[in-house]
C-alpha cells in the first residue's frame, strides 16, 4: 500500500524532461497520469528512485487536426478524449473505446500516451491504435522518431521504447466519412481488464467492405492486428459464413493467458465473439 | 529521500508543508492535515472510498502523490457543504434517501456525485449508476444511493423531487 | 382538549417509534466525513505496526534475521514468535476451540501467515522495515484440495496436534480432521431412502469467499504502564467478548481493560473474532509503552483474515414419486484452513447447519460434517447470515430444484407441496430445531403472483422453443428460493461463546427533563441501531426517538453483549431494550398512580401517557414522570427512573423469504443478465420499514457478487489467486441490478416485539435464488447442476458442454 522512497522531478519542458530521462537512465520512470504506475509502485512491483512527471509539460496536451491526420498529445487523458469533439465526429472509435477504460475517476487522470506506451496487454487503446494505423512520436536524447503502432508491441511490458524514450504524441490518420466502427470489450464489471475485446474499422462501397482493419486486446503478451482477419472480410458483404471464417482467423493468432477471466480456450473464443458483435455493429454504423 | 516544499489549495485554504514525494495524497490530507473524512479501503486503485475533486476532476487521492497536486485545489468531503454551512444538497439527498448504512463509502461517493452533477446536472439513472462506478458499497446496494443522487439533483435544479414508481 | 391539543396520530407520529420510516441519526455525521473509524485515531506517541506474511503456503522457518529492519531509523522494534513466547502469546486461542499461531512458530501453514510485526514511527517507516526483514523457508508439500486432505499420505500440517485424537468437539480420526458432527436419525433416514421411490444425489458445494467489508481490520492499541490498565480501540463486532478474550490471554485483570469499537465501516462477520494484529499491536504497546495503531491493507484482509463457507455437502433427498420428500442426508466436508478460527457458539462446530431440512417438512433426516485442516487461511465466519445458514439453505433450495428436475415437476410446485404449513408452528424440524412462526403458504403465494410467475413460465417455454429454433441465443432462467433463516442466538441452554451465555443486554436511563441514554451489548457496524433501538424505546416509553441517545461499544459503559452478527441484534438485544423499557414504564406507572392519587390498576397506557380509565383528562405523560422520579417518588421507593435487562432468549427467531428472479444467459459469452429480482421478506414485526429495505438492497448485492462471481481461489500450491480488488469480484453500481422488495408479517410469538431479524435474510435467500435461475436456463437441455460461482467463463463452458457451441 506504501511505496517507496524516490526522487521527484517535474520538468516545464519535453527538452527537459528528456535531458533528466538521459541523466538518470535505468533508475527513472516517467510518470504520466500514473494509474497503472503508481498502483504497481504501492505494491512494490515497481520501485524506481526517480520519477519524472510530465504532468507540466503543455506541449504534451491537446487534441488538434493536422492535415490528414489527428494529433493528441500523450498527456491527454481518458477524459478530455471523452468530451473532444473533433475526435467525437471524426474519430468516435476513440471515445467509445475510452468509456470502456476503467472508471470516471481513473479517467479523470489516464492519460493516451500512458495507455498506449507501457507495454501492458491488457489496456484497451494499443489494439485500437493498432486498427486505426497510427503512428507513436517518440522523442529520446538521439532525437525524434516515428514508430507505427503495429511494429511498437514486442512482448508483455516491452516496446520499442528505448531507455529514455518518451511517446509524446500519437498520430492518427482520419478515417473517411461514413466509416463503419465499433470497439466491443467482454468484461465482467465495469474497471476490469477485457477477457477479450476487439476493435474494427471499415469502409463499405456498393454493399461491400472495401476495407477492414481488426485489433484484438488481451489475447495474447501483446496487442494484436488481425491483418487476415481483415483481408478475408474485404470484398465480402460481412455475410455470415465470411464473418465466421474471419473470426476463425483471428482466434488462430490469440494466446490469452489463463486467469481469472478464464480458461485459454475461452478467452481465445471470446475473441471471435466479440470481432463478430463488432462487425455487426460497425457495419450498422457504416454508411 | 528528501522533503519537498508543496503548496496547495485544501477546501478553500492554502496550505503549504514539507512532503515526501511518496507521500500519497490521501494520507496527506488524512495524517498531516486531519482530514480524516475521505477512508482508504483498497490497495489497487479499485474501491474509491477515497476519492477527492482535484482542480475540477474527481479523483482517486491514493493514486495521487501529493506533489502532483502542487498548486492544485483539493476539496474533500469536509469541504463540500456550501459556503453558509448548510449541508449540500447531496448531503441531505443520501440522508433523506437512506443512501448510507456503514458511511466508509459515503464522504468519497459524496464526493464523486458533487462532480457528476456538475458535468451532468439532469443524469438519468443509467448516468448515475455509470457516473459513480468507480465508488464501491458493501452496504446499500447502490440503489438508494441512486436515489439519492437523484433527490440532489432535483433540489439543485429547484425542481420537486420524483421517486419512481418500484 | 382544543384544536390545539394533539391527536392520538399526531401524538404517535411525533414519537416515531415501531414502523417509522426514521431518517438516521448516524447519517448526520457521516455525510460530513466526521465518522470516526479505527484509522481516523490519533493519540500522542503512537506508533505503527505492520506485518512481514510469508509467501509460502506450507514451509518450515529455518531463519528470520530482524536486524536490518531494526536498524531502520525510526524502527522501534520487531517482534517474531521469539518475542511472544514468554509472555505466551506466540499462541492465541480460537473462538472454535483450537488454537492459531498469532506470529509463525517454526513453520507457516498458509500464504500470507503473519510471521514478523515490525513496530515504527511512521507507517511508511514500517512498511519500508518489513522489506528488509530475512526470512529463510524450506517448502514443505502442501495440502489445497479439500477431498484429498484426508488421505492416508496427505501431508501432517499441525504438528502441534500430533497424537492429539481428541479435538474441541470430539474424536478427531486423521492428522488433517478437525471434527466429526453427527446430527439427526441415521436409522430412519436410511430406512427412508431404501424405501424411496425417487431419489437425488448431488455434491453441492459452496465456494470459498470473504466479506470484504470496505473497512479493513484495524486496532489501536494503548497501555498505560503506570495505572496498568489496557485500552484497545478496535474493528470489533463483539467488544465485551473481545475484552474478556483478552483479559484471559494477557492476564491483565478485565475491571482495567477498557475495549471501545467507535465506527465501523462495516463487518459482515469479518471482525468478529480476534486476530494476530489485535494481539501484536496490544504486545508491541505493553512492550513499548506508547500506543500501537494496526491497519491492513486490503490484500491482508482477503489473504488472512477469516474467509467463509467452503463447505462441500454431498446432498440426497428421498421422496415419493408425486413429489412429497420423505428424507434428506447431507454430508459435508468442511474446509476450514489452517487452524479452526470458526466463530461459531462453542457447541456448534458446524453452526446451526442442521437447519438444512429447510422450509420443508421432512420427518427424517440426518446431517454429518466432517472439518478439514488445509493450507488455507483460518476460519470461517458467518459472511452476512447466521451461523452456516447460507451453506444450508443454498444446499436445500439447489437440491429441491434438483428433485423438482427429476419428478418432472416445476420447482415452486413442489416447494408448495413441501412447505411447512402454517398450523404445524411452533415446528419441530427432524434436526431438531422448533421453529417459531410462518405462513409459508401465503407468502410463497404471494410471490409468485406477484410477479406473474405461470406467465413467466409460459415466456420460457417460447423462448426455448426459440433457441432450439436458432431463433435466439439467449436462455431464459427463472429461480425460485424459499428460505428459513434461524437467527437470534441464543438460548443459554445452547449458546454460547468460549463459555459466556449468548444473551444479550439494554440498560435505559431517564434523565429528569425527560429525555433517554440507552446503552446496548451489541454493536453496529452500519445496521443502523442508534435510529432502531430508539424507535423500540419510544413507542414504549413515550418520549420521542430524537430525545433518545443510544450509545454501542464501549464496554466501560455498555452491559455485557455478545455483539452484532447472525441478525442477533433485533431478537436479543431488541428484546432487552423493550424487557428494560418495561421495568421502567411499571416503576412509573406507580409513581403515576401516586401523582393521580389512585390505585396502579385505575390507569392504563396512552401512546405517551397513563390516564385514568374512564377519565382521561386525568394523564401524567412519561416526561412528567421522568421529572417526578427525581422530585417526589411514592414513600418507600427509590428515586431514578432506570431498569437494565439481560435477555435470555427463549428461542431463536425465524426469518423467512420467497425470492424470485429471472435471468437472461447470453450462451455466447457466458454473460447473465439479471431482468427482475423480487424479494419477499418476513421478518415478524416491522421497526424501520426504510431501514430494512436498505438492509434487503445490501443483502442482496452481496449474494449476487457471491453468485456470479466472488472466490477466493487459490492454486496447486496454495497461492491465493484472489487477494484484491482486481480480481475478488465486488459489484459497482453497473453490473448490480436494480431489486424489489415486499413482505409479510409473521411476528415471532416468543419475542417481546415480534421481531426476527432481517439484515442477513437477504444473503441466505439471494444465492441459492440466482443459482436457481441459472441453472433453471440450462434446465431443459438436461443439465441438473452447475456449481457457483456463475461467472461468465464457468457458465460459457457449461454451455459448451452441453453441446450449445457447435
Amino acid at each position: 500500500m506504501i511505496p517507496g522512497s524516490f526522487a521527484y522531478h517535474r520538468p516545464n519542458s519535453i527538452k527537459e524532461a528528456i535531458s533528466l530521462l538521459a541523466d538518470l537512465g535505468e533508475d527513472a520512470r516517467v510518470l504520466a497520469g500514473g494509474h497503472s504506475l503508481i498502483p504497481m509502485m504501492k505494491l512494490r512491483l515497481a520501485s524506481p528512485d526517480h520519477l519524472v512527471d510530465l504532468g507540466a509539460i503543455n506541449d504534451l496536451k491537446g487534441v488538434r487536426a493536422d492535415g490528414a491526420d489527428i494529433v493528441i498529445g500523450a498527456m491527454a487523458t481518458q477524459h478530455e478524449l471523452i468530451a473532444s469533439e473533433l475526435l467525437g465526429s471524426k474519430l468516435p472509435l476513440l471515445r467509445e473505446t475510452s468509456l470502456l477504460i476503467a472508471d470516471p475517476q481513473v479517467r479523470y487522470m489516464g492519460t493516451l500516451g500512458g495507455n498506449v506506451a507501457n507495454g501492458d496487454p491488457g489496456n484497451d487503446m494499443p489494439a485500437v491504435m493498432m486498427c486505426l494505423g497510427a503512428s507513436y512520436q517518440v522523442v529520446g536524447k538521439s532525437g525524434e522518431r516515428k514508430i507505427a503502432a503495429r511494429d511498437f508491441y514486442k512482448g508483455a511490458y516491452d516496446t520499442a521504447l528505448s531507455t529514455g524514450e518518451i511517446v509524446t504524441a500519437i498520430r492518427i490518420p482520419v478515417p473517411p466519412p461514413g466509416h463503419g466502427f465499433a470497439y466491443e470489450k467482454l468484461k465482467r464489471k465495469v474497471g476490469d481488464y477485457a477477457t477479450a475485446a476487439a476493435a474494427v474499422l471499415l469502409t463499405i462501397n456498393s454493399g461491400k467492405v472495401a476495407t477492414c482493419s481488426i485489433g484484438l486486446t488481451n489475447v495474447a503478451d501483446t496487442p494484436l492486428w488481425a491483418e487476415q482477419a481483415g483481408k478475408i472480410l474485404v470484398g465480402s458483404t460481412l455475410d455470415a459464413a465470411t464473418v465466421t471464417k474471419a473470426a476463425a482467423a483471428a482466434e488462430a493468432i490469440t494466446s490469452p493467458a489463463s486467469d481469472n477471466h478464464g480458461p485459454a480456450y475461452y478467452r481465445t473464443k471470446m475473441s471471435g465473439v466479440m470481432l463478430t458483435r463488432a462487425l455487426i455493429r460497425a457495419k450498422a454504423r457504416a454508411s | 529521500m528528501s522533503k519537498v516544499q508543496v503548496r496547495l489549495k485544501v477546501n478553500g485554504k492554502v496550505i503549504d508543508e514539507l512532503v515526501e514525494p511518496r507521500t500519497l495524497l490521501i494520507h496527506f490530507l488524512r495524517e498531516h492535515l486531519n482530514l480524516t473524512g475521505s477512508h482508504i479501503g483498497c490497495d489497487t486503485s479499485h474501491c474509491g472510498a477515497c476519492t477527492v475533486d482535484l482542480n475540477g476532476k474527481s479523483v482517486k487521492s491514493c493514486t495521487v502523490f501529493t506533489v502532483q497536486a502542487a498548486d492544485g485545489e483539493v476539496i474533500t468531503i469536509e469541504g463540500v457543504a456550501n459556503a453558509d454551512g448548510t449541508l449540500h444538497a447531496l448531503q441531505e439527498g443520501f440522508r433523506e434517501m437512506h443512501g448510507l448504512q456503514c458511511g466508509f463509502c459515503t464522504p468519497g461517493m459524496i464526493t464523486r456525485a458533487y462532480r457528476l452533477l456538475k458535468e451532468n446536472p439532469t443524469p438519468t439513472e443509467e448516468e448515475i449508476r455509470f457516473g459513480i462506478a468507480g465508488n464501491l458499497c458493501r452496504c446499500t446496494g447502490y440503489q438508494n444511493i441512486v436515489k439519492a443522487i437523484q433527490h440532489a439533483a432535483a433540489k439543485l435544479a429547484g425542481a420537486p423531487f420524483q421517486e419512481a414508481a418500484e | 382538549m382544543n384544536e390545539m391539543t394533539p391527536t392520538a396520530e399526531q401524538r404517535t407520529e411525533a414519537l416515531q417509534g415501531l414502523g417509522c420510516k426514521r431518517k438516521r441519526v448516524e447519517d448526520i455525521r457521516f455525510v460530513q466525513g466526521r465518522g470516526s473509524y479505527v484509522d481516523d485515531m490519533k493519540l500522542p506517541g503512537m506508533l505503527y505496526g505492520d506485518f512481514v506474511r510469508s509467501p509460502h503456503a506450507h514451509a518450515r522457518i529455518t531463519k528470520i534475521d530482524v536486524s536490518k529492519a531494526a536498524a531502520v531509523p525510526g524502527v522501534i522494534a520487531v517482534l517474531t514468535a521469539e518475542e511472544l513466547k514468554p509472555v505466551n502469546l506466540a499462541w492465541m486461542p480460537t473462538l472454535a476451540g483450537d488454537v492459531q499461531m498469532v506470529l509463525a512458530d517454526g513453520k507457516v501453514l498458509y500464504q500470507a501467515q503473519e510471521v514478523a510485526f515490525v513496530i515504527a514511527e511512521h507507517a511508511y517507516i514500517a512498511a519500508d522495515a518489513a522489506e528488509l526483514v530475512e526470512v529463510e523457508y524450506e517448502a514443505l508439500p502442501v495440502v489445497i484440495d479439500p477431498f484429498k486432505a484426508m488421505e492416508a499420505d496427505a501431508p501432517v500440517l499441525r504438528e502441534d496436534l500430533k497424537g492429539k485424537t481428541d479435538g474441541a468437539h470430539g474424536k478427531r480420526t486423521h492428522h488433517n480432521h478437525v471434527f466429526n458432527w453427527t446430527i439427526g436419525d441415521k436409522e430412519g433416514t436410511d430406512t427412508a431412502f431404501k424405501k424411496a421411490e425417487v431419489s437425488i444425489k448431488q455434491l453441492i458445494s459452496y465456494q470459498r469467499v470473504h466479506p470484504c467489508p470496505l473497512e479493513t481490520c484495524q486496532a489501536v492499541a494503548s497501555f498505560d504502564k503506570i495505572k496498568g490498565e489496557l485500552t484497545v480501540w478496535g474493528t470489533f463486532q463483539a467488544p465485551h467478548v473481545i475484552r474478556t478474550v483478552a483479559s484471559l490471554i494477557s492476564k491483565i485483570p478485565e475491571h482495567k481493560i477498557h475495549i471501545i469499537a467507535p465506527d465501523i465501516g462495516g463487518g459482515f462477520g469479518n471482525k468478529v473474532g480476534a486476530y494476530s494484529g489485535y494481539i501484536c499491536a496490544i504486545v508491541a504497546s505493553i512492550v513499548t509503552g506508547r500506543p500501537v495503531k494496526w491497519v491492513e491493507d486490503r490484500i491482508e484482509n482477503l489473504s488472512s483474515t477469516s474467509f467463509a463457507r467452503d463447505y462441500h455437502m454431498t446432498t440426497e433427498i428421498a421422496a415419493t414419486k408425486d413429489g412429497k420428500v420423505t428424507g434428506l442426508r447431507v454430508h459435508v466436508l468442511a474446509d476450514h484452513g489452517a487452524f479452526d478460527a470458526c466463530a461459531d457458539p462453542s457447541k456448534w462446530p458446524a453452526g446451526f447447519f442442521n437447519i438444512v431440512t429447510g422450509s420443508y417438512d421432512f420427518p427424517v433426516a440426518l446431517c454429518t460434517v466432517d472439518g478439514i485442516y488445509t493450507n488455507k487461511a483460518p476460519g470461517g465466519v458467518a459472511y452476512r447470515c447466521s451461523f452456516r445458514v447460507t451453506e444450508a439453505a443454498y444446499c436445500i433450495e439447489r437440491a429441491m430444484d434438483i428433485l423438482a428436475q427429476k419428478l418432472g415437476m416445476d420447482p415452486a410446485d413442489l416447494r408448495m407441496k413441501n412447505l411447512i404449513r402454517r398450523e404445524q408452528f411452533p415446528y419441530q424440524s427432524a434436526l431438531g430445531w422448533e421453529y417459531d412462526s410462518g405462513d409459508y403458504h401465503s407468502a410463497l403465494k404471494k410471490a409468485m403472483d406477484t410477479v406473474g410467475y405461470s406467465k413467466l413460465r409460459a415466456e420460457q417455454k417460447a423462448k426455448q422453443e426459440a433457441f432450439k429454433r436458432g431463433e435466439t441465443r439467449d436462455l431464459m432462467g427463472i429461480g425460485v428460493a424459499f428460505f428459513t433463516e434461524i437467527v437470534g442466538a441464543g438460548p443459554s441452554r445452547n449458546c454460547d461463546i468460549l463459555g459466556i451465555a449468548m444473551f444479550d443486554s439494554a440498560e435505559i436511563r431517564i434523565h429528569p427533563t425527560g429525555s433517554i441514554v440507552a446503552r446496548l451489548g451489541t454493536k453496529s457496524q452500519g445496521q443502523g441501531h442508534e435510529t432502531t433501538y430508539a424507535q423500540i424505546i419510544a413507542s414504549e416509553l413515550g418520549i420521542p426517538a430524537d430525545d433518545i441517545t443510544v450509545e454501542e461499544g464501549n464496554t466501560d459503559t455498555a452491559p455485557y453483549g455478545l455483539g452484532t452478527y447472525g441478525s442477533r441484534s433485533t431478537p436479543v438485544s431488541g428484546a432487552a431494550t423493550a424487557m428494560a423499557a418495561r421495568k421502567i414504564k411499571a416503576k412509573a406507572q406507580m409513581i403515576a398512580a401516586h401523582l393521580l392519587e389512585v390505585h396502579d390498576d385505575d390507569l392504563e397506557w396512552d401512546i405517551d401517557r397513563f390516564r385514568v380509565k374512564g377519565n382521561p383528562e386525568r394523564f401524567k405523560t412519561m416526561k412528567e414522570l421522568a421529572w417526578a422520579a427525581y422530585h417526589g417518588v411514592p414513600p418507600g421507593m427509590e428515586p431514578g427512573l432506570e431498569a437494565v435487562n439481560y435477555y435470555d432468549p427463549p428461542n431463536m427467531t425465524y426469518p423467512f423469504g420467497a425470492y424470485v428472479c429471472v435471468v437472461d444467459v447470453d450462451v455466447d459469452t457466458g454473460a447473465t443478465k439479471i431482468r427482475r429480482f423480487y424479494a419477499l421478506d418476513d421478518c415478524g414485526t416491522r421497526i424501520n420499514p426504510m431501514i430494512i429495505e436498505g438492509q434487503i438492497h445490501g443483502g442482496l448485492t452481496e449474494a449476487f457478487g457471491i453468485a456470479m462471481g466472488q472466490e477466493i481461489r487459490y492454486d496447486e500450491i496454495g497461492n491465493v489467486m484472489t487477494a484484491s480488488l482486481i480480481d475478488y469480484f465486488l459489484p459497482t453500481a453497473v453490473e448490480t441490478p436494480k431489486w424489489e422488495t415486499d413482505w409479510t408479517t409473521t411476528p415471532s410469538p416468543h419475542h417481546p416485539i415480534g421481531a426476527k431479524g432481517v439484515g442477513e435474510s437477504p444473503n441466505v435467500g439471494g444465492v441459492p435464488c440466482f443459482a436457481n435461475a441459472i441453472n433453471d436456463a440450462f434446465r431443459f437441455l438436461g443439465s441438473t447442476h452447475i456449481p457457483m460461482p456463475h461467472d461468465q467463463w464457468r457458465t460459457w463452458m457449461a454451455a459448451d458442454k452441453l453441446g450449445l457451441h457447435a
